[in-house]
C-alpha cells in the first residue's frame, strides 16, 4: 500500500470517530441523546479547551512537571535497575537469596505503593518520581540480568581466548550485551515512567497532567478530562518518537530491533 | 605411557591419555573421550575427523584449556597446560564475533586489550582484513556480512594475535561447498606464508585430506579413542579442488573411508539416528 493511501485510511478512521462522537452528543435521536453530553462533552469543547490551555499557557507549566518526573524516574530507575542487575547477574548467590523477595516486590501492584510515597515524601515531585522507580526499576533490572546471563557460551568463550580478563569481559561483552537488551526495552520502561507520574499526580499531587485531569473530574468537568488524557496522549507519542530515534542509532549493530513493547 | 622421543617433548600439543567424563544428572557419568593420545608437531597441520558426537570438539577444547581432562597430561610445547592456552587462537563452529563491534572493531580487539594502542591495533587491523579479502569491509557490522565473510572476520580476529596454535573446530560446516573450497584456501595461503601448529576438527574428510600434512580418526561415542593416524605426503602447495582429482588423493580418502565408515554406522546404530 502506498504512504498517502495508508495515510488517508488512518485519518479517516480518526475522523469518522470524531464525527460519531459529534453527531451522537449534538443531535437527538428518537428523542435522547445516545450519548449524554454532560458525560461525554463535545469534541468542539474538548479542543477548544486544549487550545485555550495552550494560549493561557497554564498547560506548559503542568507539561513539565509531568516531564520532569517522567525523566526522573527513568534515569534513577534505569541506573539502579542497571548495577542492581549486574550485581545479580555476576554472583549467583546474591540472585539466589534475594530472588523470593524480588519476586514478592515485583508481584505488589505498583499502585498500591503511592499513598506511601506521598506520605513519606509529601505531595511535590518526588512521591511520583519514586512510584515511577518501581516501575522502570524491575523492567531494567530484569533485561540486564537475563543480558548479562545470556550472552552467547561461544562469544565468552572466544573472548577467553583472545585474552580477556575479568574486567575486560565486563566491558568488551557484558556491558554492550545487557545495554542492548536495555534499550530494547526502552518503550516500555519509558512508557512505565510515565504511567507513574502521572497515577501518582491522580491520587494527590499539587501539578502535572495527572493532577489536571484529576481537577476536571472532581468538578464533573468531562471536557476538561478529555483534553488532559488528548494532551497526554501526545505527549507519550512524543516521546516515543524520541525513543524510537535514540532506539535507531544505539542499536545500529543489530539485525532487526525487537519490539518488546507490553 | 611408553618412554617420550624427543620430537614428541617439545611437539606444540601434545595429549597424552587423556579421558573425558562428563557428569550427568542423577549422579550418572558419560565418559565421551578414552585414553586419547596425539601430538602436533610446530608449523604441522592436523585433522580430526570423526562421526557426530565423538568428541572431536572436546579434544579440542582440552587443547584450548577451555576444559580440564578427568585423567591425562596436556602439554603445551613441553609444559603442562594449567589454565587457558595462551599460545593458541580458537575459530568456533558457532558465530563468536561481537555482534556490537564492527568488523575492523573485531579484528582489533585482540590487540586492543592485550595493550597496543588503539590507532596501532586499527591500522593492523586493516591489514589483516585485507588479507581476508575484506578491505571495504571494514565498518560492516557481523549481521551485515555473510557466513562465510563472518569466518574471515573470524580468522583474521584469530591470526591478527599471531599466536603459535591455531585450533579450529568445524570453521566451515554452516557454510556452503562453494564457500567451504574458497576458504579452505584461504586458510591454507594463509598457513603457508606462516605456519602455525594447526589441529583442525572436521567431519568432511575430503577436506580434511586437502589441508592437512596428518590425518587422525576418532572412533564413534561413547567412550571414543583415536583407531588411525595417517600421513598425508601430497605435494605442497595445494589447491583443494585440484587436489582431490589428484589419484594418490583419491587412493588415501578410500583407505581411510574404510576405516572410518564403519564408526558411522556404528553411531547410527547406537543414537539410533538416521542418515
Amino acid at each position: 500500500m502506498s504512504r498517502g493511501r495508508l495515510l488517508f485510511l488512518q485519518a479517516m478512521i480518526g475522523i469518522i470517530a470524531i464525527l460519531c462522537w459529534h453527531a451522537l452528543t449534538s443531535y437527538q435521536i428518537f428523542g435522547r441523546y445516545l450519548l449524554d453530553p454532560f458525560f461525554f462533552s463535545h469534541p468542539l469543547d474538548v479542543a477548544l479547551r486544549v487550545v485555550k490551555w495552550f494560549r493561557e499557557g497554564t498547560i506548559w507549566y503542568h507539561l513539565a512537571i509531568t516531564l520532569t518526573e517522567s525523566m526522573l524516574a527513568f534515569v534513577i530507575g534505569s541506573l539502579l535497575g542497571v548495577l542492581i542487575g549486574f550485581w545479580f547477574a555476576r554472583k549467583a548467590l546474591v540472585a539466589a537469596v534475594l530472588d523470593p523477595y524480588v519476586k514478592m516486590v515485583n508481584s505488589l501492584p505498583r499502585v498500591v505503593l503511592a499513598p506511601i510515597f506521598t506520605l513519606w515524601l509529601g505531595l511535590g515531585i518526588w512521591s511520583k518520581v519514586a512510584l515511577g522507580v518501581t516501575l522502570v526499576f524491575f523492567i531494567v533490572f530484569f533485561n540486564v540480568y537475563q543480558g548479562v546471563k545470556e550472552v552467547s557460551p561461544a562469544i565468552l568463550a572466544n573472548a577467553r581466548m583472545l585474552g580477556m580478563s575479568e574486567r575486560q569481559l565486563m566491558r568488551h561483552v557484558y556491558w554492550p550485551s545487557a545495554l542492548s537488551w536495555m534499550f530494547s526495552s526502552l518503550h516500555t520502561s519509558v512508557g512505565f515512567a510515565v504511567v507513574g507520574a502521572v497515577v501518582g499526580e491522580y491520587l494527590g499531587a499539587a501539578a502535572g497532567l495527572g493532577y489536571l485531569i484529576q481537577q476536571a473530574e472532581g468538578v464533573f468537568d468531562v471536557a476538561g478530562v478529555f483534553a488532559g488524557m488528548l494532551v497526554l496522549a501526545a505527549f507519550v507519542i512524543v516521546i516515543d518518537t524520541i525513543v524510537s530515534l535514540v532506539e535507531k542509532r544505539l542499536l545500529i549493530w543489530r539485525p532487526a530491533v525487537a519490539e518488546t513493547r507490553i | 605411557m611408553g618412554c617420550m622421543t624427543a620430537s614428541e617433548n617439545t611437539a606444540a600439543i601434545s595429549l597424552a591419555d587423556v579421558d573425558v567424563v562428563f557428569g550427568l544428572a542423577r549422579g550418572d557419568s558419560y565418559k565421551a573421550v578414552e585414553r586419547a593420545t596425539l601430538s602436533v608437531a610446530d608449523g604441522e597441520f592436523v585433522s580430526i575427523v570423526g562421526p557426530t558426537g565423538c568428541g572431536k570438539s572436546t579434544l579440542l577444547n582440552i587443547a584450548a584449556g577451555l576444559r580440564t581432562p578427568s585423567a591425562g597430561t596436556v602439554k603445551i610445547f613441553g609444559e603442562a597446560l594449567a589454565a587457558l592456552n595462551r599460545r593458541a587462537g580458537y575459530l568456533f563452529q558457532a558465530d563468536a564475533l561481537f555482534p556490537w563491534k564492527t568488523a575492523l572493531e573485531n579484528v582489533a580487539i585482540g590487540l586492543e586489550i592485550a595493550g597496543v594502542a588503539p590507532l596501532e591495533a586499527r591500522s593492523q587491523a586493516q591489514v589483516w582484513l585485507s588479507r581476508v579479502g575484506l578491505n571495504y569491509f571494514g565498518d560492516r557490522y557481523p549481521h551485515m556480512l555473510s557466513g562465510g565473510q563472518r569466518k574471515r572476520v573470524g580468522l583474521a580476529q584469530v591470526l591478527i594475535r599471531d599466536p603459535k596454535i591455531l585450533l579450529m573446530d568445524e570453521p566451515f560446516g554452516p557454510l556452503d561447498a562453494q564457500t567451504r573450497q574458497i576458504m579452505g584456501n584461504l586458510l591454507l595461503d594463509l598457513w603457508q606464508t606462516d605456519r602455525k601448529a594447526v589441529l583442525f576438527v572436521t567431519h568432511d574428510l575430503e577436506e580434511a585430506i586437502a589441508l592437512s600434512d596428518r590425518v587422525v580418526i576418532m572412533s564413534a561415542g561413547p567412550a571414543a579413542h583415536i583407531i588411525g593416524d595417517w600421513k598425508v605426503s601430497l605435494p605442497r602447495p595445494r589447491d583443494i579442488s585440484e587436489i582431490k582429482l589428484d589419484p594418490a588423493f583419491r587412493d588415501l580418502y578410500r583407505e581411510i573411508w574404510a576405516k572410518l565408515k564403519d564408526e558411522v554406522v556404528k553411531t547410527y546404530g547406537t543414537q539410533g539416528g538416521k542418515p
